[in-house]
């Protein structure tokens, strides 16, 4: 068994994608965003609530491979509860440790540095990123309300 | 390492890339294929002693260019069996070449209210231009769905064809599930009412025999990278009736003939529609490449490639889980299986053979109208070529099983 895919296939990770957190339709959501990734197929929602400057509540649903699912489950659970500015602060380290730039601050990222074996698979970035792009979308897009067109996001690195 | 296919011997040792990489397992050749070393020599050497800008200089070097270009030419007219050399047209490859179609054929004879009509298995190059050229002109665009096991559903297509139709627009095989398609009897269908019949030669042309003058259809695109070529180099056949009644579609260099301030004449095919420098030394090392699989017979070629793919569906329907798409007798495809296993995404599968050496390609294959009918929003996709063998296939069929493994570990 290869060690970096033991590092990269995590059972944390397994575990999401089995059985992904806060995968739901948010009905009374303040704004969501799509991301899509169109070379595999990948597709995805994100639900936020918005109290003020706190994301009081997030989701998710679609379909993806098991690193992006993973990724957008853990991504609820983390940035839930936190500010605008938090959430995207934790967005920065995240996109930092798995892009391999800052894999000193994994430790901080508490259970998302699970994905951090993400890192040595650089063609496997954007599946991780796909749904902290599409959460960042739907923050700059509740800024723009009300938004006209639908917003997607294709992540490049 | 055993081969498949009598006679036909184990060719890693022509193929530079493979024969450095002893533990590379390349199954992705339907997306491009490795180059032999009788290609790469080719480059070179008309770098090194007859490059130059064709048709243009009155030296002896630029015409020693223009005759590599134009014996390229013939070369390559000749593999794929037309006699007209100058109807075959030189283009980047397959997508331009059906976008050179679509656009010099198809705005001058595509009106609206008239029908065109392509097959569900098309990969997005031969379905986009007659779809966005349909829009353009304010025509009928009609899709031929397929049988259960994913061939073109030749009684819809007769009724899909009608009397307005004026193309006809279909792949020799599928890029996606393998599939031959009865090109004779879809020209059939297509030229009962006097429509066009456009063949997308991209998955046909490296691995089948291609006798363009005999096969009917009216144009026949390829690409020449898939055939052991390079990349950037492909073109169409179009039948000459065809191509006398098509309008260049890009302006510029050898395509013309004289320039008045109001106006300008065209040079003759296939000058008329190769507008620009062209690409000499693509159309040097796809005429080595042709001369290479000539070389082996492409009977011979098609044989092995029947055998490997047997060997592959019955090896990967062992597999528990594993669900195949497509024809379920091996001669009915070409060299390609198409699977899922389980519920495991076929990225994730993909990096997990990556990991072993296997390379296959995941995702929609260009072809997503086809995915959305075999309700899959991805598949994994194993292709083979001359020189895979059956030891690339046990090593595929290893590293699934080590795969299923690695995900239900945790289930």
């Amino acid at each position: 068994m290869s060690a970096e895919l033991d590092e990269l296939y995590q059972s944390i990770i397994l575990d999401h994608n089995r059985r992904p957190r806060n995968f739901r339709v948010m009905e009374d959501a303040s704004t969501h965003a799509e991301g899509k990734n169109p070379l595999c197929g990948d597709q995805l929602t994100i639900w936020l609530k918005l109290d003020g400057d706190v994301i009081s509540d997030v989701s998710f649903q679609g379909s993806g491979c098991a690193i992006s699912k993973a990724s957008a489950s853990l991504m609820t659970a983390a940035i839930k509860g936190k500010s605008r500015e938090e959430a995207e602060a934790i967005f920065t380290k995240f996109h930092g440790v798995v892009t391999g730039t800052h894999p000193e601050d994994a430790e901080a990222l508490g259970s998302l540095k699970a994905l951090g074996g993400v890192s040595r698979f650089p063609l496997r970035v954007k599946c991780a990123s796909l749904a902290w792009h599409a959460m960042h979308a739907a923050l700059l897009r509740n800024d723009a309300a009300p938004a006209a067109t639908p917003v997607s996001t294709v992540s490049t690195e | 390492m055993r081969t498949a296919g009598a006679g036909f011997r184990n060719l890693r040792a022509d193929f530079p890339l493979l024969a450095a990489n002893p533990g590379l397992v390349y199954l992705d050749s339907a997306a491009t294929s490795q180059k032999p070393g009788v290609v790469l020599d080719a480059l070179r050497t008309y770098y090194e002693t007859v490059n130059a800008n064709p048709h243009r200089g009155a030296y002896k070097l630029s015409g020693a260019a223009t005759e590599a270009y134009h014996g390229a030419r013939a070369e390559i007219a000749r593999f794929l069996g037309a006699a007209d050399v100058d109807s075959l047209l030189f283009t980047r490859g397959t997508t331009e070449a059906v976008n050179l179609l679509a656009t010099g054929w198809g705005v001058p004879h595509v009106h609206r209210g008239d029908r065109i009509v392509v097959t569900r298995l098309e990969h997005h190059a031969n379905f986009v231009p007659w779809q966005q050229l349909a829009r353009a002109v304010g025509a009928e665009f009609r899709i031929c769905e397929l049988t259960k096991d994913g061939r073109v559903d030749l009684d819809q297509l007769r009724l899909l064809v009608t009397a307005n139709t004026k193309v006809v627009a279909f792949g020799h095989v599928s890029n996606a599930l393998g599939t031959i398609n009865d090109v004779r009897e879809i020209v059939k269908i297509a030229h009962a009412i006097g429509a066009v019949a456009f063949c997308d030669g991209a998955q046909g042309a490296p691995h089948l025999r291609v006798a363009f003058d005999d096969l009917g259809v009216d144009a026949y695109a390829f690409s020449g990278h898939k055939m052991l070529g390079p990349m950037g180099i492909g073109g169409v056949i179009v039948r000459r009736r065809v191509l006398e009644t098509m309008h260049p579609y890009q302006f510029g260099g050898d395509m013309i003939e004289f320039v008045f301030d109001g106006d300008t004449t065209w040079n003759v095919p296939p000058h008329k529609f190769e507008a620009g420098t062209p690409n000499v030394e693509g159309a040097v090392g796809l005429a080595a490449a042709v001369q290479y699989l000539d070389a082996l017979g492409m009977d011979a070629v098609r044989a092995h490639e029947v055998a490997l793919t047997r060997y592959a569906m019955e090896q990967l329907a062992a597999i528990e889980g594993l669900q195949l798409y497509g024809p379920h007798e091996a001669d009915a495809r070409s060299g390609v299986v198409s699977f899922n296993l389980d519920d495991i995404h076929p990225h994730d599968l993909s990096t997990m053979l990556d990991v072993d050496g296997v390379c296959v390609r995941a995702g929609h294959h260009c072809a997503q109208p086809l995915m959305r009918a075999i309700h899959q929003s991805a598949t994994v996709r194993a292709s083979f070529y001359v020189y895979n063998t059956e030891a690339d296939v046990d090593a595929l069929v290893e590293s699934l099983q080590k795969a299923k493994t690695r995900f239900h570990a945790h289930a």
